[in-house]
C-alpha cells in the first residue's frame, strides 16, 4: 500500500502515544520530532519498535512524529499501524492483515 | 512475543463482566488487577465512529501481549447493522480471544450468522474450529421476546445478557428503583436462559454515585438467579462478589449434601435426610456443589470438598 496523505492515530493521554505519519519521495524514514515522557530511559527501545512496525508495513520513505506518554509496546505498534493504513486512506472496514504484517 | 491463552472454558464462574474501552491504553493494560471474573473489551458504543479502526489495532496487540492470566477476556463487536462487524470478528479470532458478545441480538440467525464469520475466521487464521465462545446481549423488545431461539441457537453459546439502556429506550422507560421497567424481560429471559442450560448475565449500573442502589439491584439479580452482572466501574466488583458469596450456614448445608449424597449413592440410596430432618434427594445437588463452587471462588471456602 502506498502512503497518500498526513495519518495521525493516538492520543496525547498517559500510557499512549500519537503517531504522524507523512509520505516522502525519498531520504529513507526521517524522524523529524521524537518526544517522550519516558525518554531517558525508553528512547532507543520506542524508537526501535517505531521502526520496526514501518518496516514489517513495507514503508521506505516517510517522516515520522512520535509523542509518546509512556506507551507499552503494544500500544506503539498499534499507533504506528493504525497510523499507516489512514496514511494509506484504506478502507477502516477492508481486510486486514493480522498475525501477517500486523503482528 | 504472544501470551499463549487457555481453551476458554464455556460454563465458568462469571460473577462480573467489567467493560473497557478497547481504545484506551491507560484501561486495558491493566484490565485484569481489578479482580473481575471476565473483562468485555469494547470495539461497540465505547469508542467513537472514527476510531473503530484505531480500536482493532489497539485490541489486537493487547490480546496478543497482555497476559490476562485467569481473567477471562471477552470482546463487544459491533452491531450486524454496522459495517464494520465482520472485519471486528477476524480481529477477535485472529487475537485469540476467549469470546464475543453479540451486541443487539434479535433472532437466531443473528447468532448463525456470527457463528459462521468466526468459523470461517478460526480456519483462516488456525484457530481450532469452536475455541470461539459467543454469548448473545438482548437490547430491544424482539430480542427479549425471541430470547429461547436465541439461547439455542449456537454451541458456542454460553449466555446471555440484558442490556437495559438500549431496551429501556425502545420500552419508552426510566430507570425505577425495585426495577420494575425491566421485571418482564429480566424474567423472560432468565426463564429462557435456564431452559437452554446456559448462563444468564444482568444489565449495567450506570450511577456509580449510588451504592446503595447498586447494592438493592444486585441483591435482586441475586434472587431473580442471575449468574452474574456487567460493571461499568471496578468499584462495584467487589460488591457484587461479596453479596453472591454464600453465607457459612449455606456453606455448611451445602457441604453436608454434598457429603451425604456422596456416601448414600455409593450405598444405592437416592432420598435420605440430613441432620435436622430435611429431606434431600438428586435434585439438591447441582445447587450445593454451586454454593461450594461460590465459596472457593470467594475466597472464604475452608472444607475439603
Amino acid at each position: 500500500m502506498e502512503l497518500k496523505a498526513v495519518g495521525t492515530a493516538g492520543t496525547l493521554e498517559s500510557s499512549d502515544v500519537m503517531i504522524t505519519i507523512e509520505p516522502a519521495q525519498d531520504g529513507g524514514i526521517v524522524l523529524t520530532d521524537f518526544q517522550s515522557s519516558v525518554i531517558n530511559q525508553y528512547g532507543r527501545q520506542i524508537k526501535a519498535e517505531v521502526l520496526a512496525s514501518l518496516e514489517r508495513l513495507g514503508v521506505k520513505n516517510a517522516k515520522v512524529v512520535v509523542n509518546d506518554h509512556g506507551a507499552l509496546d503494544c500500544t506503539i505498534k498499534a499507533r504506528v499501524e493504525c497510523a499507516y493504513y489512514r496514511a494509506c486512506q484504506a478502507d477502516v472496514d477492508g481486510v486486514y492483515d493480522w498475525g501477517g504484517v500486523i503482528r | 512475543m504472544s501470551i499463549p491463552r487457555p481453551k476458554p472454558e464455556k460454563f465458568r464462574l462469571r460473577r462480573t463482566m467489567m467493560f473497557m474501552n478497547a481504545q484506551k491504553p491507560g484501561l486495558i493494560k491493566d484490565a485484569y488487577i481489578y479482580g473481575a471474573d471476565s473483562i468485555m473489551l469494547d470495539l461497540e458504543d465505547a469508542v467513537a465512529e472514527n476510531q473503530k479502526d484505531s480500536a482493532r489495532f489497539s485490541l489486537y496487540h493487547a490480546l496478543k501481549e497482555i497476559d490476562y492470566g485467569n481473567t477471562e477476556v471477552i470482546v463487544r463487536i459491533n452491531g450486524l447493522d454496522t459495517p464494520h462487524w465482520k472485519e471486528d470478528i477476524r480481529v477477535c479470532v485472529a487475537g485469540g480471544c476467549d469470546g464475543i458478545r453479540i451486541a443487539k441480538t434479535e433472532s437466531a440467525q443473528d447468532v448463525h450468522t456470527v457463528d459462521e464469520a468466526v468459523t470461517a475466521a478460526e480456519k483462516e487464521f488456525g484457530v481450532e474450529v469452536g475455541r470461539t465462545l459467543l454469548m448473545a446481549a438482548l437490547e430491544s423488545p424482539k430480542g427479549v421476546l425471541n430470547a429461547y431461539e436465541i439461547c439455542t441457537a449456537s454451541p458456542r453459546l454460553f449466555g446471555v445478557a440484558l442490556s437495559g439502556g438500549d431496551y429501556r429506550k425502545c420500552m419508552q422507560v426510566k430507570v425505577i428503583p425495585g426495577g420494575i421497567e425491566m421485571l418482564f424481560a429480566r424474567g423472560l429471559m432468565l426463564n429462557a436462559a435456564r431452559a437452554a442450560g446456559i448462563q444468564c448475565f444482568d444489565t449495567v449500573f450506570t450511577n456509580i454515585n449510588d451504592d446503595e442502589g447498586f447494592k438493592a439491584e444486585v441483591k435482586q439479580n441475586v434472587e431473580m438467579g442471575f449468574d452474574g452482572k456487567s460493571l461499568v466501574n471496578p468499584r462495584q466488583i467487589n460488591i457484587v462478589h461479596e453479596m453472591l458469596a454464600p453465607s457459612q450456614k449455606e456453606i455448611a448445608e451445602a457441604e453436608k449434601i454434598v457429603r451425604a449424597y456422596r456416601e448414600n449413592a455409593d450405598k444405592g440410596v437416592g432420598v435420605f435426610t440430613i441432620e435436622g430432618g430435611k429431606m434431600i434427594d438428586i435434585a439438591f445437588v447441582p445447587g450445593a456443589e454451586r454454593v461450594i463452587r461460590l465459596a472457593k471462588a470467594s475466597g472464604i471456602y475452608e472444607g475439603d470438598l
